[in-house]
């Protein structure tokens, strides 16, 4: 398992490499311009010379290979460089923001991972049932709905209409101090829109897999036994019906990255997803870069993670090792 | 407690909240919190400055809050004393300003503001390592002196009227931003200014918040605590204001709408020079024909597109200059005439062909029209265009586009373009007119060339006398409409909703970029909270 482990992360250098080169190469071939995007609105009376001034101190008009070696060897010894269109140190920009996305991230997924084995099993059990019906349909709503409509659909309902929770922010808009109290009541709206977008994938893998654990053999055996309902369903159905989950849990990453993108965007949480937008539009070379490695050693600590998972919950399935 | 361990401690205790569904009932009534207290006030714009440096370009109009400049705008857009004592002292061939500076002036962080810090803000801005895009502005500029501790003159390359509008560019300090990178150090994102306002929090994405300056020279503001929250979309703008969470918000005319009739909030709609136009380049067969040109002007129904595009939160225009402005030439107005258009274009030999399109030689009357993907007004505005040039029997075809793909278009293909600053008549028209401008940046579009707009031009940035100026821009106004270099559609006023708590509200002029100046907020440290209430 630890050499499993080793191996994935040993590997993983060179997928990072790669991908930094190839952000640099389509940030290098996409239609945005750096400089216009620096310049803003300014930049639509500023005279050509002036336009020309700013792409030689941005260093714009370097070839791509070049600026992605200078990239590359300054990130190595810890300088990420400098934002352009945050206009500050790039690891300021991730410090600011990450925890913050972390932590949306990891309150939304653990909340759909609940939610959905919960509502699974409860389906499966009575399949075809006033519950399972109710749930079934509500997920393949939820699965097909663009996740900033539910988002809007919730700050009308929670905000406006019952005046119970916080539409945006990271806390009270005119508040400056960053309580616990204030963060944990603005995260509930993004942090559920974002866990119900979710929340469907792991509903419908659980409520299959139990289902079919259900109609087993072992399930049968232990159902002649007479073993008590809730140990049939927990102790074997839940157990083989959850494998398939596992690795569904790691697969979930970047899908949990792109909904972060749009809630953060809609919740106007001071997150990293926001930032990644503006970075792309902006032709933002090292934040971009720096970013894109974030993303994809979360997707690759995802697919270990559920590999390692269903190692452990199945033990007929070795480690690749 | 630090921000890691309440990220922490948030972590693991909402995760479990969230289970529990604790959360959800712990937080009653957070709908007014964000706008309690008759002294803080919450506002919500749609875009925040990348950059809260002057040195970067931040402020260059004034009214920045945090900074001030030599000079700053009353209501009127009229200039007055800021960090200057007076207005400037102009030389008689207008190529020296001299400014005194106010004495006792003290930045935020106690240090006293003196005339280097001037010299520095605009060396620093001058300086082609600065990445400062709006320099361009400066251009006049040939020297800046400190003389002693309290003058500062700026010397000029040649005579240039406006000169005095652009010294309403925030002033930075020295002692802080001299010490670190222009481009990327802290100054940028924590700055440090004389202004009414001081910066306590710039959560990115978010929100800025800032705090009454105790020490500001104009006396410190009643209204103790501002906060700008950033909201992109529009919808949720409108929701969260509301929702109670804002206290006044800009809005677009569908959804400021919707607060018409709501008693406790209050509409504003600010005049602007904000004006969407349509660039005819002259090195296009179709656009460059002046009788296309004269047709296209008056076909347009202007008057219909404020009423139906913008809900009548507008005006129509016929330059660059509003109509409500002084500077506007009076008679230059242009009624919609379909039929004097159809005329014009029979006499100059544009036939009618099978399809209802226009020819002339073989040329067929149609040409392409380009505008910014995404922006929806615009978007409204060429397909408006588009319909009315057709019942004139020309065709403009509309293509949306970013200004990648558009910019290397330009020279021969129309593009519905925008723009406005109201502080001087120089500062659009010369851009947009001049033909030496022609294809330079963004400036003169329409590689608009016109020797007697030329000469008006000149004439209007060197004179300093008001009644000359006047004269030569009613010229260049007169000659715009009888050789339209663009077809103006209109001014769009901007729309600003706000609470009804406050005394001494008002909107300015306001140019085509609103910054976080703009908006009823242009004079919020002259607000008084209204006794009755709270």
């Amino acid at each position: 398992m630890a050499r499993m482990a080793g191996r994935r992360t040993l590997s993983a250098a060179p997928v990072l490499l790669a991908v930094t080169f190839g952000v640099f190469a389509l940030a290098a071939l996409s239609p945005f311009d750096p400089v216009k995007a620096y310049a803003g609105t300014a930049g639509l009376t500023a005279s050509q010379a002036e336009l020309d001034q700013l792409r030689t101190n941005l260093g714009a008009d370097r070839p791509l290979t070049a600026r992605w070696w200078d990239w590359l060897t300054s990130a190595l010894t810890g300088d990420l460089g400098t934002s352009t269109v945050m206009r500050q140190p790039v690891t300021d920009v991730i410090t600011e923001r990450v925890g913050w996305s972390a932590l949306l991230a990891a309150c939304a997924f653990t909340a759909a991972v609940l939610a959905g084995t919960a509502l699974g099993v409860l389906a499966a059990r009575r399949a075809g049932g006033a519950l399972d019906r109710a749930v079934s349909a509500l997920a393949y709503t939820l699965e097909a709905a663009p996740v900033f409509w539910p988002a809007l659909l919730a700050i009308w309902l929670f905000s406006v209409r019952l005046g119970a929770l916080p539409s945006g922010g990271l806390t009270d808009a005119g508040s400056d101090t960053v309580t616990f109290a204030q963060v944990a009541s603005h995260l509930v709206l993004p942090a559920l829109v974002l866990g119900a977008s979710q929340l469907p994938w792991f509903f419908l893998y659980v409520r299959q897999g139990v289902a079919d654990a259900l109609g087993e053999d072992p399930v049968r055996g232990a159902r002649a036994r007479g073993l008590a309902e809730h140990r049939i369903l927990l102790g074997h159905a839940l157990r083989s019906g959850m494998l398939p989950m596992l690795t569904l849990i790691g697969s979930r990453v970047p899908e949990l990255i792109t909904g972060a993108l749009l809630v953060e965007t809609v919740f106007s949480w001071p997150g990293i997803a926001a930032a990644t937008v503006q970075a792309a539009t902006a032709v933002d070379f090292p934040l971009l870069a720096a970013l894109t490695v974030l993303a994809t050693a979360a997707v690759l600590a995802g697919n270990l993670l559920s590999d390692l998972l269903y190692g452990l919950a199945d033990p007929r399935v070795g480690f690749d090792g | 407690m630090t921000a890691r361990t309440v990220r922490g401690a948030a972590r693991a205790t909402v995760a479990a909240a969230l289970i529990t569904g604790v959360a959800a009932c712990s937080t009653p009534g957070t709908g007014a919190a964000g706008a309690a207290g008759a002294d803080s006030v919450v506002v919500g714009i749609a875009t925040e400055p990348e950059s809260l440096s002057p040195l970067l370009g931040y402020g260059k109009d004034g009214n920045s809050k945090i900074f001030d400049g030599l000079l700053t705008h009353d209501a009127d857009m009229k200039l007055k004393p800021a960090l200057a004592e007076a207005l400037p002292d102009v030389s008689a061939d207008g190529r020296t300003y001299s400014f005194t500076l106010r004495r006792g002036v003290k930045f935020s962080d106690g240090a006293p503001f003196s005339a280097k810090d001037v010299v520095f803000t605009y060396r620093t801005i001058l300086d082609p390592a600065t990445n400062n895009a709006s320099r361009t502005e400066l251009d006049a500029i040939e020297s800046v002196e400190a003389k002693g501790e309290d003058t500062v003159v700026f010397t000029l390359k040649y005579p240039y009227a406006p000169f005095a509008e652009r010294t309403v560019l925030p002033i930075a300090p020295e002692h802080i931003a001299g010490g670190q990178d222009v481009n990327s150090g802290d100054f940028t994102t924590r700055p440090v200014g004389t202004g009414p306002y001081v910066l306590t929090g710039w959560s990115k994405g978010e929100k800025l918040s800032f705090k009454a300056n105790p020490g500001h020279w104009g006396g410190e503001p009643a209204v103790k605590k501002l906060t700008m929250a950033v909201i992109k979309d529009d919808d949720v703008r409108a929701t969260r204001l509301r929702s109670g969470e804002l206290d006044g918000a800009i809005l677009p005319p569908n959804l400021a709408k919707g607060f018409a009739k709501d008693p406790a909030r209050r509409t504003y709609a600010a005049r602007t020079f904000d004006y969407r136009n349509v660039t005819l380049p002259t090195h296009h067969k179709v656009t460059g024909d002046l009788a296309v040109r004269q047709a296209l002007d008056i076909a347009v129904d202007r008057t219909a597109m404020v009423d139906k595009l913008l809900e009548g939160a507008g005006r129509p225009a016929y330059g660059p200059v509003p109509t409500g402005s002084p500077w506007f030439a009076a008679g230059t107005e242009r009624p919609h005439d379909l039929d004097r258009a159809r005329r014009i274009l029979d006499d100059a030999g544009w036939k009618t062909g099978e399809d209802g399109i226009r020819a002339k030689d073989g040329v067929r009357a149609s040409f392409p029209l380009w505008y910014t993907s995404g922006d929806k007004i615009r978007q409204d505005h060429a397909l408006a265009f588009a319909s009315d040039a057709k019942k004139a029997g020309i065709e403009v075809r509309t293509e949306a586009g970013t200004w990648e793909v558009i910019e290397p278009r330009m020279r021969t293909e129309a593009v519905l373009a925008g723009g406005g600053s109201p502080a001087d008549p120089d500062f659009d028209q010369y851009l947009l007119l001049t033909s030496s401008l022609g294809g330079d940046g963004f400036n003169n579009m329409a590689w608009y060339d016109d020797p007697a707009v030329d000469a008006a031009l000149a004439e209007g940035r060197r004179s300093a006398d008001p009644a000359i100026r006047k004269a030569a821009y009613d010229t260049v106004q007169r000659r715009l409409a009888e050789n339209p270099g663009y077809v103006f559609l209109t001014h769009i006023d901007h729309l600003y909703v706000v609470n009804d708590r406050w005394d001494g509200l008002g909107t300015q002029v306001e140019p085509h970029d609103h910054g976080l100046g703009a908006g009823p907020w242009w004079n919020v440290e002259n607000w008084k909270p209204r006794q009755k209430q709270k």
